[in-house]
């Protein structure tokens, strides 16, 4: 049996179990805090396990797998920004929002403000957020199937994002947050479980000598002139090549990578899945173990793949890296196996791979369809007459139309390097949604002027700071260099870095201030509930019992 | 609409209690300069990522070298203080928010 009818058959199991939760779930979702918070029933460790699935995406697994192997140590600094940034969530966000919010990030912000413009921000920002992260993911299944499955015609990638968007869909149509939830419980378990795998044999195979992976790793893969600078910083993101722009946008995507996690809406909306502040405290601490632990075994795995596949085999696989993992998985198992191992491990790690997609896609849809059906639907369009049934109808509704959306967008954009855009919604949400929760749970003074002018002022400077970003547009490349501007034979670019953190990071919050104390907007009595609300957690939202 | 200003009367009678500063600043004192702590680690981690190669690639033991353990020690500064932060809450924060929001709660029924 070859690898891809192996691949297949894996995968296919994990679907049509993922399809049987689905259906149980829906038989669960009754209420709307049933569809968007899963009757905030979850236990803390089984939402750690979900925020290791919503959290992990292709880009954590493949991507950085593949950039350590290719550029060596620098995939390393985007593991440690990814991590670092859940301590935000934990020490200064998580419970608050628990104890103050019901169903998506803008409750909490609309809580002592003028709703309607606040949730229209919002909403606006969330889906904005979700889209880019979707986008990215949708593409990056395109390329993986090729890889995996052997597929490469544009029809049979297309077909691949239409399954993957469908299947995104009915885990989020039917099985609302109960559904999405357990799909990203067993993604995490089955993530963990294949890449320990990899990881021990890799480690098992160098006599569990790290030192002597990482010199066989640059040996193989590193710079033929000084293959040392393969374990340092500096062959990816700010190259001496690129001087001193390139350094400063290495600091602008670090800002962007620890401040944003805690501004993405498909993670906030997890803390709601839990009965207490504490549980919600008690899943970040668990999603930090698994998380963390999980960049660990990346960082094996990448230099493993660098060790044993080597650079110029992986380049030639995809450009990217993005097929080091499964590459790696098949030559450890035929090392340690023969061919048959080398074939089960391959399509292992290729169904674990579409599984870590899945569970991705299917959160962020959940997380734009709550906050359109919820914010805009019934909060602005209906001013905040809608009963639950017609909100959980709309949000239905919604997930769909994202979905196809995300399909067609996913179809468009396929071949294009959209690798860039997981790391502009981090941007953007560190640039807009964050400093808006921060002040709402910390600023007495702030209010609706400056909730507005913080997410359109940080969403706003990020995506025009983008647009004219040499990541859009730049100068034709040296003869024989790739093409790695979005829209080629024109140059319009004027802003030298990639990432726009360093610059609308402190707009955004500087847009908050200067917002909040423009308007003379202040209700103490409303803060005074928030902020008594959000630390001692009277009147927080209670589970639904079953 | 009765209940809802008599609520936050309640909510601002809280606030302004001894107790409830007493946790606020509990709450402050501890998560706010640890935050400042972190992000300082952190960023100086990327700092000398960009600016001092020479120095992430002194070699420590075999081919472990400094840019290395310095990456393993922000994972281990993150365990460490996630273990603390939740130290802290359950001995000093949760005992209080758990005593006001019973009175409360008894207020406001």
């Amino acid at each position: 049996m070859s690898s891809t009818t192996l691949g297949m058959i894996l995968f296919l199991a994990f679907v049509a179990a993922t399809l049987g939760i689905t259906f149980w779930a829906s038989r669960q979702t009754k209420t709307a805090a049933d569809y968007y918070a899963g009757g905030r029933s979850f236990s803390g460790v089984q939402n750690g396990l979900a925020i290791g699935g919503d959290y992990m995406s292709a880009a954590s697994f493949l991507g950085i797998a593949g950039i350590i192997a290719l550029s060596g140590y620098d995939g390393f600094l985007y593991s440690i920004g990814f991590l670092v940034a859940w301590l935000v969530a934990l020490l200064l966000v998580a419970e608050l929002m628990r104890n103050s919010g019901k169903f998506t990030m803008a409750d909490v912000l609309a809580f002592r403000m003028s709703p309607r413009p606040v949730r229209t921000a919002a909403g606006v920002s969330t889906i904005v957020v979700s889209i880019f992260y979707l986008l990215a993911q949708m593409v990056g299944a395109g390329a993986l199937v090729g890889l995996l499955l052997g597929i490469t015609t544009e029809a049979g990638k297309m077909w691949t994002i239409i399954g993957v968007g469908a299947l995104m869909i009915i885990y989020v149509v039917f099985g609302g947050m109960k559904g999405t939830t357990w799909v990203q419980i067993v993604k995490a378990v089955l993530l963990m479980g294949g890449a320990a795998l990899v990881t021990l044999l890799v480690l098992g195979k160098f006599g569990f000598n790290l030192s002597a992976l990482l010199g066989q790793a640059a040996a193989t893969s590193g710079p033929k002139a000084n293959p040392g600078n393969f374990l340092i910083p500096g062959l990816k993101y700010g190259t001496d090549a690129q001087g001193l722009a390139g350094k400063i946008d290495l600091i602008s995507l670090g800002l962007a990578l620890v401040l944003g996690t805690a501004g993405l809406p498909h993670i906030l909306i997890r803390f709601y899945t839990v009965p207490t502040a504490k549980d919600a405290r008690k899943s970040v601490l668990w999603g930090i173990g698994i998380i963390g632990v999980f960049y660990l075994l990346t960082l094996v795995l990448g230099f493993g793949a660098a060790a044993l596949v080597g650079k110029t085999a992986i380049a030639a696989g995809d450009a990217a890296g993005n097929t080091a993992a499964p590459m790696l998985a098949q030559q450890i198992g035929e090392d340690m196996f023969g061919p048959v191992g080398g074939t089960i491990l391959l399509a292992l790690i290729g169904a674990v791979a579409f599984a870590t997609i899945l569970a991705v896609v299917a959160g962020l849809t959940l997380a734009s369809s709550s906050s359109f059906a919820h914010d805009l639907y019934a909060h602005v369009f209906r001013r905040g007459q809608a009963s639950e049934r017609q909100e959980v109808v709309v949000a239905r509704i919604s997930a769909f139309v994202i979905g196809a959306v995300a399909i067609g967008l996913g179809i468009l954009a396929q071949g294009q390097n959209v690798a860039f855009l997981v790391a502009l919604a981090f941007a953007v949400a560190a640039s807009g949604n964050l400093p808006a929760i921060l002040y709402s749970l910390f600023w007495k003074r702030f209010n609706t002027s400056g909730a507005v002018a913080a997410i359109y002022g940080g969403l706003g400077s990020a995506l025009l700071l983008v647009i004219f970003s040499p990541v859009v547009s730049a100068p034709p490349p040296a003869a024989g260099a790739p093409v790695t501007a979005l829209i080629h034979g024109v140059d319009f670019h004027w802003f030298p870095l990639s990432n726009p953190g360093i610059v609308s990071i402190p707009l955004g919050f500087l847009c908050g201030w200067l917002g909040t104390v423009l308007s003379k907007e202040y209700n103490a009595a409303k803060y005074a509930e928030i902020e008594v609300r959000s630390l001692t957690g009277v009147g927080a939202e209670k589970a639904t019992g079953h | 609409m009765t209940t809802r200003e008599h609520d936050a009367s309640v909510y601002e009678q809280v606030q302004e209690s001894s107790e409830f500063q007493d946790l606020k600043r509990r709450f402050r004192a501890w998560t706010f300069p640890m935050t400042v702590a972190f992000l300082v680690w952190y960023l100086l981690y990327v700092v000398l990522s960009g600016w001092a190669r020479d120095f992430m690639g002194i070699k420590l033991l075999g081919e472990i070298n400094v840019g290395l353990v310095f990456g393993l020690l922000q994972f281990v500064s993150t365990f460490l203080i996630a273990w603390a932060y939740s130290r802290h809450a359950e001995r000093k924060l949760d005992p209080i928010a758990d005593k006001l929001r019973h009175e409360v709660e008894e207020k406001t029924q």
